[in-house]
């Protein structure tokens, strides 16, 4: 067998729940309670229903800046649902779920989207950064996080996410081999949705998978079904209780897709995605399969079903009417956002900026 | 008390603020053990362990971002890019990140971060150690940069810079390091961000300059002086944001001033202080504000910086262009 062969097959894809919703790893099984099981099933229903509304919010001219989740549910929810309060998340530009399940509130989410500064505004204890625009920039910045939680003594970890293509960046060899030299605290998800924008992952490497890049940097990898949310929940759990033991950091790539556009901005799946594609990964829908496996144990059901997405779509509203109220942007709230204390040249413009709002 | 050369300010700035906050890190490749390829790290790891003085890998990139994260859980990092020329490899994590940080944020988070590197040329350092890329970074809104060009003020600014809560750049001209002894404090003591100097006063044409120009500027005024023309040179100090006040003040008592820096005529932050003289004091100025720069080429080849480098005769030239417009 050749070296490359031998190293794939360190890499196998692991899996749980198969396509039909039957148990096929048993004894992988995550313990969670009846409860959480219903609550992850919520949470992606919530979310399917939060992308729909989203997109038809951008089309109206309500959300500005969107990149759709839809697919991805699993690969976002099962992940984040592995972490503790106190845990830090360092999201990609798409990955607004998982901060708002960690504590983001809604309506600020919408106002990130429509380039507002109190989306950025994170609430204190809510251990979540912005979403990252430069792709791998949160790479490294996790691990200066996961190092500063080792240094701290705490057992928390830094979970990070980026994208197929964001796996050829330098930066995600940097972060992940800084990690690894440290044993910083930190867990890196690759969500792997096989396209950046038009790119397909085959153009990006020619590593058979992303999983393997973790060889590089000397710590674990492991590739996982991203469409099988207890899959995700169990490596992530996993690679959460490694780095608080002191193992070191943990990759993960989720196979994953993306049902929608790359972002609302004008791109065009079927210029690059063929139709056999999209229907080869509509079979693996993530609530498909869950909701198989959970009405097989007599936990879920249509109405319940119904009330969440009746719930989601009332909350969506309350949080589009509480983004328009946010006040709007001035000169001199930027200005104030720049440093502790102004420079000379701040304080002479919020000056200048004062008397033109005043008038 | 003591003489110091400005790298032993340097030092003696860092070990002061270890001391004084647990939750100042250093760290760079090779600051740890082996103190540093300059010496500024001396015997820190030593004194504070490896836990507060530690190498990186590789990578300055990387660099960058171990210190936001670090910044981000508690810390107050002091980073070092071995050299400036290295800057490209991190200027995400500096400008677009680190200096980002709390206007993105709605002041929800900070970048308490200082970047330490060393420049500048008259050393014969081979490609891109020596450029003068503060140009760079003072057009980027959110951090500030300092070039300190004494001991004094190399340790003050440096510990000001250290407990400031937002992203410092700190330049350290690699020919100022250990070419003159001068007179520091043993006790810590800061000095304000954004305020110059007056390093000679004057009353004919003002000399505004930083770093290593700074004594090329105090020899010209020498000369100047043998042949009556009294020179003000005013060491900038910090270079984003100005110091105006004390800029203008100097030009509307001499009524002449020139620019003089190491970078490229394009490069570095001469224009921008032209600029603001002729916005605040064009009624005072009985000449044009000239400019003494390197010219518009790459950084020289080390065996042609004598030739390319700026100096005291330039300045010398420039000045009493000045004087006799």
């Amino acid at each position: 067998m050749s070296m490359i062969e031998q190293v794939e097959n360190q890499f196998k894809t692991f899996q749980i729940l198969s396509e039909d919703g039957k148990v096929v790893n048993e004894a992988a099984m995550p313990e969670l309670s009846d409860e959480q099981l219903q609550e992850l099933m919520t949470r992606m229903v919530y979310t399917r229903i939060w992308d729909q509304r989203a997109i038809s919010l951008n089309r109206q001219g309500r959300l500005g800046f969107y990149a759709p989740v839809a697919g991805q549910e699993a690969s976002m929810l099962g992940s984040q649902y592995a972490l503790d309060k106190e845990d830090w998340i360092l999201p990609g530009y798409r990955d607004i779920p998982q901060i708002v399940y960690h504590g983001l509130p809604l309506y600020q989410a919408f106002l990130y989207s429509r380039g507002h500064f109190q989306g950025g505004q994170i609430p204190e204890g809510v251990n979540v950064l912005m979403p990252q625009i430069i792709i791998g920039a949160q790479i490294i910045q996790a691990a200066g996080v996961g190092v500063g939680l080792k240094k701290k003594g705490k057992k928390n970890v830094a979970l990070t996410y980026t994208g197929d293509g964001g796996a050829s960046q330098g930066d995600f060899y940097e972060g992940i081999n800084f990690a690894g030299a440290y044993g910083a605290q930190a867990i890196f998800i690759v969500q792997n949705n096989r396209f950046a924008i038009s790119v397909p992952v085959e153009k990006q490497s020619a590593a058979k998978t992303i999983a393997q890049k973790a060889v590089a940097a000397g710590i674990e990898g492991i590739q996982v079904d991203g469409m099988d949310v207890l899959a995700v929940y169990a490596a992530t759990k996993q690679a959460r209780d490694r780095a608080i033991n002191g193992d070191g950091p943990t990759l993960i790539e989720t196979l994953t897709y993306r049902y929608g556009p790359h972002t609302m901005a004008g791109d065009d799946p079927t210029r690059y995605r063929t139709e056999d594609l999209d229907n080869e990964w509509t079979k693996k829908d993530p609530l498909v399969r869950f909701r198989k496996f959970l009405e097989e144990k007599g936990l879920w059901s249509e109405d319940q079903e119904n009330k969440v997405v009746d719930q989601a779509k009332e909350d969506i509203k309350a949080a589009i009417k509480k983004a328009d109220g946010a006040p709007k942007q001035k000169v001199t709230d930027l200005i104030g956002f720049m440093f502790e204390e102004l420079p000379h040249n701040l304080k002479e413009q919020m000056e200048e900026y004062t008397a033109k709002e005043s008038k | 008390m003591a003489q110091m050369t400005m790298i032993q300010a340097i030092t003696d700035a860092m070990r002061t603020e270890l001391k004084n906050n647990e939750n100042v890190v250093v760290f760079g490749e090779d600051v740890g053990q082996n103190g540093g390829v300059f010496r500024a790290t001396e015997g820190l790891q030593q004194e504070f362990g490896e836990d507060r003085v530690f190498d990186t890998p590789l990578a300055e990139s990387g660099i960058g971002g171990l210190a936001i994260g670090l910044g981000l859980t508690g810390f107050r990092p002091v980073m070092e890019i071995q050299f400036f020329g290295f800057i490209f490899e991190v200027m995400d994590s500096v400008v677009a990140q680190a200096g980002r940080m709390r206007y993105r944020s709605g002041g929800a988070y900070h970048s308490p971060i200082t970047i330490r590197s060393p420049f500048g040329g008259g050393v014969k350092t081979p490609e891109l150690h020596a450029d003068s890329l503060e140009g760079l970074v003072a057009q980027a809104p959110g951090v500030k940069v300092i070039i300190p060009s004494t001991p004094y003020d190399a340790k003050g600014l440096l510990i000001s810079a250290i407990r400031d809560n937002d992203p410092v750049i700190y330049l350290e001209h690699m020919k100022l390091y250990r070419s003159f002894r001068g007179e520091v404090p043993e006790e810590e003591y800061t000095i304000e961000i954004g305020k110059a100097d007056v390093k000679r006063e004057g009353t004919d044409v003002s000399i505004i300059t930083y770093g290593a120009m700074v004594h090329s500027s105090l020899k010209a005024a020498e000369e100047l002086e043998k042949e009556g023309i009294s020179a003000e040179v005013v060491d900038l100090r910090t270079v984003s944001p100005l110091d105006i006040d004390t800029i203008i003040a100097s030009v509307e008592k001499t009524g002449r001033a020139i620019v003089v820096q190491e970078a490229q005529k394009q490069a570095g932050i001469a224009a921008n202080v032209v600029a603001e003289i002729n916005d605040r004091a064009i009624l005072s100025l009985e000449a044009p504000v000239l400019r003494v720069t390197a010219p518009d080429t790459v950084f020289p080849f080390a065996s042609a910086e004598d030739v390319w480098l700026p100096d005291y005769k330039d300045i010398v030239v420039k000045a009493k262009t000045v004087y006799n417009f």
